[in-house]
């Protein structure tokens, strides 16, 4: 029996990975033969950037059970952190190390960051937790607004008023502008790095899922009240949840900054603007479901791209979209109906929203 | 004088915290939902001024009670489509749904009224009132914006002390399921509330439009977001404290920005309500609630 449902998981997590492969080749097989138009082309890495967070947004909201508001601000940390290392080694060492540096460096930062905030804020709860989440993205995206650091030959220099207070020698080089963020990072993110990403991602959230650790993570989700009276440490289990989720947002936001040539911490890019956008992704894709996430992301990000005409409106069907969602899903008199409908076609094997991973 | 001046335009703004602190907190009480499509309600009911008195031509009167109907009638809607229907489920759900109204809100108006900033008409005609020799300006904004929250502020603990639907609010925010069993209608006391929240929402919209004339589709979401801050502040579900909170945050906000930083003044808001949760998670007059199994 064990081994039964060991073998059912390992499956449906090959056949998740299996999606992310086959995706990989077909597109680089398109890309070889030329039938990829190059608008869709620099989505690639966009792509994978957005599904990395959806995929760790995911743990937080689907596994854990708490609302995170903030996770573009997670971004923003990865992405600073890395684009700051891979500036100041720019041509000190080879690039692709250089990004998988910046990549660790990116996801340590956000991972500590997240544990910051976790440390007091996870033992609120629920909408406490969201909005506080919400309100730590602003801070970061104001404090990286204001922010200036420059280097010279004594070592670095920091400032929130502007560059002509950091003092810097002849020759001295300004890494962040305030407001104007930090310009010249070497664009490193390819496709296939992007991908790679995505794969560790899931492997890191999959076997995470599926271990001892999330159980217990889940078991505090479900009733947190039980999971203590049987010996679960309650904190422990959720900043480590949370912390992770956190990390693998910075690891986003390291390939978000490697993507660009200037790197700026706007409401667009890192504001709640964005961190909604990505709860839309994990939303639809089935809260709790990682290959759900992985799936609606290539959709909802691909289908408006595609269809640019409907531009103006895709926000709209997005808020739509994602209110009729909650409300067929959760509603207590829509679960009773779908239910009965599917009595009616005689489906026994339905099985709850959450369970599946 | 510059700290008096900046002490009033905190408290000014303050008020329009606490009117929209208000909304939050008298939903949170007895909804037990966090509405976070309330600021965009704010943002409506701005618009809805704007267009009858900058394009109609209405006199500012009239244009605010159209926008207070048309916000009460608003929210009303928002809560039967939306939040009515999800009345059990989980607090996330519920959460989510609020994120996505909230969005929908800001994108009808997207759409409606454009991204472009427009320039809001102060709908208060009196005139600035200089002290000190002309050193100290207090102007017409001001007193309106707190006089209209003192007035709201004792109206709204008379209406829920004295009246009877007032009595049936506490009594469902204390316990819902008692609160059915003695014959209130739960259901149509949230719809109050939701109406009562609205229409105040759409009154902060005018003061704070009136103050900050610059309207464009994400107005609210900030003010709103701060809102909760206060409402958090002083205590969420409690009457007294959305009002010093909503005064406090004001005063804090204008102050860190006159004398720290003006860019990171919301930094400076959003860490007072990280402190304050880890201080005391309760807020200033917030009531400990002990969970049950």
């Amino acid at each position: 029996m064990k081994s039964n449902a060991k073998r059912k998981i390992f499956i449906n997590n090959m056949i998740t990975y299996g999606i992310v492969a086959a995706a990989y080749i077909i597109m680089q097989v398109l890309v070889g033969t030329g039938h990829v138009s190059s608008l869709l082309k620099g989505l690639l890495v966009p792509f994978c950037i957005y599904v990395i967070m959806a995929v760790s947004l995911n743990l937080t909201v689907g596994i854990l059970g708490e609302l995170s508001l903030g996770h573009a601000g997670f971004m923003c940390v990865g992405a600073f952190a890395g684009a700051l290392f891979s500036k100041c080694m720019k041509g000190s060492i080879n690039p692709t190390l250089s990004l998988v540096i910046a990549i660790v460096i990116g996801a340590a930062a956000a991972a500590v960051f997240g544990m910051l905030i976790g440390i007091p804020v996870l033992r609120l709860r629920g909408d406490y937790l969201a909005i506080v989440t919400l309100a730590f993205g602003e801070i970061i995206k104001n404090l990286v607004n204001a922010i200036y650091l420059g280097r010279d030959s004594s070592g670095f220099h920091i400032s929130f008023k502007d560059s002509m207070s950091l003092k810097l020698e002849e020759g001295g080089e300004i890494l962040i502008k305030g407001a104007q963020g930090i310009t010249g990072t070497p664009q490193a993110a390819t496709f296939t790095i992007g991908v790679i990403l995505v794969l560790i991602t899931l492997f890191i959230v999959m076997n995470l899922v599926h271990s001892r650790t999330g159980r217990a993570i889940m078991a505090i989700r479900d009733n947190r009240i039980a999971a203590e009276s049987i010996g679960i440490n309650i904190t422990k289990y959720k900043l480590l949840a949370f912390s992770i989720s956190a990390g693998l947002a910075g690891v986003a936001g390291v390939l978000y900054a490697h993507n660009l040539t200037t790197l700026t911490a706007q409401p667009k890019n890192f504001g709640y603007n964005m961190s909604i956008m990505i709860l839309v992704y994990v939303v639809l894709g089935g809260i709790g479901s990682i290959r759900g996430s992985v799936i609606a992301t290539v959709i909802l990000y691909l289908l408006p791209e595609m269809l640019r005409g409907l531009s103006n409106y895709r926000m709209l069907m997005y808020a739509i979209v994602l209110i009729l969602a909650m409300l067929f899903n959760s509603a207590p008199q829509f679960v009773t109906m779908r239910e009965r409908i599917m009595d009616r076609f005689g489906r026994k094997d339905k099985k709850p929203a959450k369970e599946a991973a | 004088m510059g700290f008096i001046n900046y002490l009033i335009n905190g408290i000014s703004l303050g008020s329009v915290y606490a009117i929209i602190a208000l909304g939050y907190t008298m939903v949170y009480g007895i909804a037990k939902m966090l509405n976070f499509a309330h600021g965009d309600v704010i943002m409506i009911g701005s618009y809805v001024v704007f267009v009858t008195v900058s394009t109609m031509g209405f006199p500012p009167l009239a244009g605010i009670l159209v926008a207070v109907l048309a916000c009460t009638l608003l929210g009303m809607t928002i809560e039967r489509i939306a939040y009515k229907p999800l009345r059990g489920a989980s607090p996330l759900a519920v959460l989510i749904t609020a994120i996505g109204v909230s969005y929908l809100l800001q994108n009808v108006a997207l759409l409606i009224f454009g991204a472009d900033t427009k320039s809001f008409t102060s709908v208060v005609t009196i005139p600035a009132i200089k002290l000190a020799d002309g050193q100290m300006t207090i102007t017409g904004e001001t007193i309106v914006t707190i006089l209209t929250c003192i007035i709201i502020m004792l109206g709204l603990t008379t209406f829920i002390n004295k009246s009877k639907s007032g009595q049936a609010m506490l009594a469902v925010s204390e316990d819902r399921g008692a609160a059915t069993l003695m014959g209130i209608n739960v259901n149509g006391t949230i719809a109050l509330t939701f109406a009562i929240g609205s229409a105040l929402a759409a009154i902060a919209g005018v003061l704070l439009c009136s103050a900050y004339p610059s309207l464009t589709p994400y107005t609210g979401s900030m003010p709103g977001i701060k809102a909760f801050v206060a409402a958090v502040f002083g205590g969420i579900g409690s009457i007294p404290g959305a009002f010093i909170g909503g005064i406090l945050l004001g005063v804090i906000e204008i102050l860190s920005k006159a004398y720290i930083s003006s860019q990171m003044s919301d930094a400076i808001v959003f860490s007072v309500l990280i402190i304050v949760l880890l201080v005391k998670p309760t807020g200033i007059l917030g009531k400990k609630i002990n969970e049950k199994v």
